[in-house]
């Protein structure tokens, strides 16, 4: 791919610029704000019960397991890398954490979520660390992960499954339980995508993603240890995806070993969307977090709508193109403006 | 081997060129050359026929049949044409330094299609009919992937992720739930009879030795071949020289649709199914087989005779495994763990002289303080 020679994202600029590119790459955010709107009030206006409290607990909830894992996948794709093992861990995270319920009886549920962070977490330092010391594009060490993973999950689940008997009733209810109307899953993920954004902004390391993705080049020179960096957005990439894994296990409750079987196209898409630069460099979390909610919200609302199920599908894959070529045009746009500036400033 | 010792020589003479350096990782100028006297030895494809010789040893030693006619047909050759023929274009695209995620699904898109408009129950065409319109259905897919590529300037991962949910899409919506399976024998006997004449070869087999042949030849022996590794190697350095970039690129990925259509097809006759999640995550599969094959994923290096060389590792690996007790599902470790070797292996070298490097600093510095301390 043409990672080398990709327009350099222009991030980091003095401040008079900043301000400006920051509004632009807001009104990004913004837009997909905008189109949710227009997803869900349009399909409202059709069929009312689609803003059924339960109708919306229902969207947010199944939402929530992609937002979770499009968080970690951002900060991979910032950074100039991607991870397509996360279907695979979200697979053997599923059936390993709901299995600890036969294995420990009694273990409380909290603890099964930690079992899942920390399978993750290992599928992604091991994913990190031998593209980092390897020097493989991690194009190629997480494909060769996603088939390793999901065949130790075959290996590990046999031809069992895990059941919903099999699993206690608590720990099935995290799906439907609810504060104020808003599942608590997904106040458990709005909270996540907070602290993610906010360390992406506020924090040193977080900041040394974005110079990774924009120049890897200029980031090495500049002191910014970049193996250490890129493990660390691997690990937590596995971590978040081992996390959705136990939500799967959670909105699911039957878990063989074909779980999460295609999500990381699914994820890199609803990253996509949500702006973040598939060369890195640009983006946020909150955004990636909102593309998975759009993809999620239009699938239910092609559902309530009673239009085709059949082609959902098609519509998502329109939709992801549609968005990275607006990006392209809000981009070239920006590009053009910087430089009119530029010009006028006489720099 | 037959279908090997026919093509190697041919295929050895077209080798050269780009792909015959040892080193296919991602800084292959940075260190010195390794091997010296030994290089000949060292390239790629030489790795890869000891690891086919593995592979035909394992088959033996599991069972005698391994290497019987009836076992190669059933259970190497015919299970995995489609793939092979679909890693030839992704060969090209990956050597000009972009990627086509989508082939699976034009392959799938083709498949029901092909069912849709042959239903005796729905259009009912003549089949000559659809044949064509499919191909034609291929070069429209693959022009809009190079459409959206090289005309809007789009990355190719992120487009063919897109265009590879679309065109499934596509096909899940033509075909929603349906399986249709009526069609007539002439054409579905490609997945029950071999080659007349070679009792091992499946047809799928046979179209892609043929179409290996016709690729390694324009790859490796005529300007437009090298042009695409001028591209892969470095684009504004091959625009300035004159090669036309986009265009080139355009249609190879129109290229890359007709033949996914055509693979579709065969899958499907094969098969004797039309189903819309035909082929589903095989594009995967076909990149691990193309990198397998030493193509770099960065651009600039490959050969055919790897490519075939990889199809053959892959597909006589996968048969012998079926006879040896090992879970055949869990295949996707040998998939995987040859993927991660066939990238690792290049840079070896390399890494075994940074760490001794990192090692011996370490012992100097340990020396240095030790001494410090007597002093």
């Amino acid at each position: 791919m043409s990672a080398a020679t990709a327009d350099p994202q222009p991030l980091e600029l003095p401040s008079g610029q900043t301000r400006f590119v920051d509004l632009v790459l807001r009104a990004r955010t913004f837009g997909i704000v905008v189109v949710l709107a227009i997803v869900v009030f349009g399909t409202a206006a059709v069929q009312s019960r689609f803003l059924d409290s339960s109708s919306i607990q229902f969207i947010l909830a199944d939402a929530t397991i992609f937002a979770v894992i499009a968080v970690g996948e951002a900060m991979v794709i910032i950074t100039r890398n991607v991870d397509l093992s996360v279907g695979s861990v979200v697979g053997l995270s599923a059936f390993l954490s709901a299995s600890t319920f036969q294995h420990i009886p009694g273990i409380p549920i909290f603890a099964v979520f930690f079992v899942g962070l920390a399978i993750g977490a290992g599928c992604g330092l091991v994913t990190g660390l031998v593209s980092a010391i390897g020097r493989i594009p991690s194009l190629v060490v997480t494909l060769a992960m996603l088939y390793i993973i999901r065949a130790v999950d075959i290996l590990i689940v046999g031809g069992s499954q895990v059941t919903t008997g099999q699993v206690p009733r608590g720990f099935l209810a995290i799906f439907t339980d609810s504060l104020l109307g808003i599942p608590d899953i997904a106040i458990g993920a709005a909270v996540l995508v907070a602290i993610a954004y906010y360390y992406m902004r506020s924090f040193r390391s977080g900041r040394d993603l974005y110079a990774i993705g924009s120049d890897p080049e200029a980031a090495r020179r500049a002191g910014v240890p970049i193996a250490k960096r890129v493990v660390t957005a691997f690990v937590i990439s596995g971590a978040l995806a081992g996390l959705g894994g136990v939500l799967y296990a959670v909105q699911i409750g039957t878990i063989d070993s074909t779980a999460g079987t295609g999500y990381e196209l699914q994820v890199i898409a609803a990253v996509v969307v949500g702006g973040v630069a598939i060369f890195g460099g640009s983006g946020n979390v909150v955004g990636a977090a909102l593309g998975a909610l759009l993809l999620g919200t239009i699938t239910s609302a092609l559902y309530v709508l009673g239009i085709n199920q059949d082609w959902d599908e098609a519509l998502q894959g329109a939709l992801l193109l549609l968005a990275i070529s607006l990006d392209r045009g809000i981009q070239a746009q920006l590009a053009n403006a910087l430089r009119r500036r530029r010009v006028r400033l006489g720099a | 081997m037959e279908p090997d010792a026919n093509l190697g020589a041919v295929a050895s003479a077209l080798a050269g060129g780009e792909g015959s350096t040892p080193q296919a990782g991602p800084e292959p100028l940075r260190g010195r050359r390794v091997g010296g006297r030994l290089a000949p030895l060292l390239r790629w494809e030489s790795g890869l026929i000891v690891v086919l010789a593995l592979v035909v040893l394992l088959g033996e030693q599991a069972s005698t049949t391994f290497l019987s006619s009836s076992y190669l047909f059933s259970s190497v050759f015919n299970l995995t044409g489609e793939v092979a023929i679909m890693s030839l274009p992704m060969t090209l695209i990956i050597i000009t330094g972009e990627i086509d995620l989508s082939v699976a699904s034009t392959l799938g898109l083709s498949s029901a299609l092909l069912g849709y408009l042959y239903n005796p129950l729905g259009p009912h065409w003549p089949l000559g009919l659809v044949f064509v319109t499919l191909l034609a259905m291929g070069a429209v897919t693959g022009a809009f992937n190079g459409f959206l590529i090289t005309r809007l300037g789009l990355p190719s991962l992120a487009v063919t992720i897109g265009t590879l949910t679309l065109y499934r899409g596509i096909a899940v919506g033509v075909l929603g739930e349906n399986t249709i399976s009526t069609f007539p024998s002439f054409y579905t006997n490609i997945g029950v009879n071999p080659v007349p004449g070679l009792p091992f070869l499946s047809w799928s087999f046979a179209i892609f030795l043929v179409l290996a042949v016709i690729f390694g030849v324009v790859l490796h022996m005529t300007p437009l071949g090298r042009s695409l590794f001028a591209i892969g190697a470095n684009k504004e350095a091959a625009q300035f020289a004159g090669i036309r970039v986009k265009r080139t690129k355009f249609l190879l990925y129109l290229l890359s649709g007709v033949i996914c259509a055509f693979a579709g097809i065969l899958y499907t006759f094969r098969l004797n199914t039309s189903v819309s999640n035909n082929g589903l995550g095989l594009e995967l599969t076909v990149v691990a087989t193309a990198l397998l094959a030493g193509v770099s994923i960065f651009g600039g290096k490959g050969t055919i005779i790897g490519v075939l060389l990889a199809n053959l590792v892959f597909a006589g690996l996968q048969g012998a495994l079926y006879l040896t007790s090992f879970n055949e599902e869990a295949f996707g470790i040998v998939t995987g763990g040859l993927l991660l070797i066939s990238v690792l292996a290049p840079n070896g070298p390399e890494l075994w002289r940074r760490g001794r490097e990192g090692l011996r600093r370490q012992q100097r510095l340990h020396r240095r303080s030790t001494m410090g301390k007597q002093s």
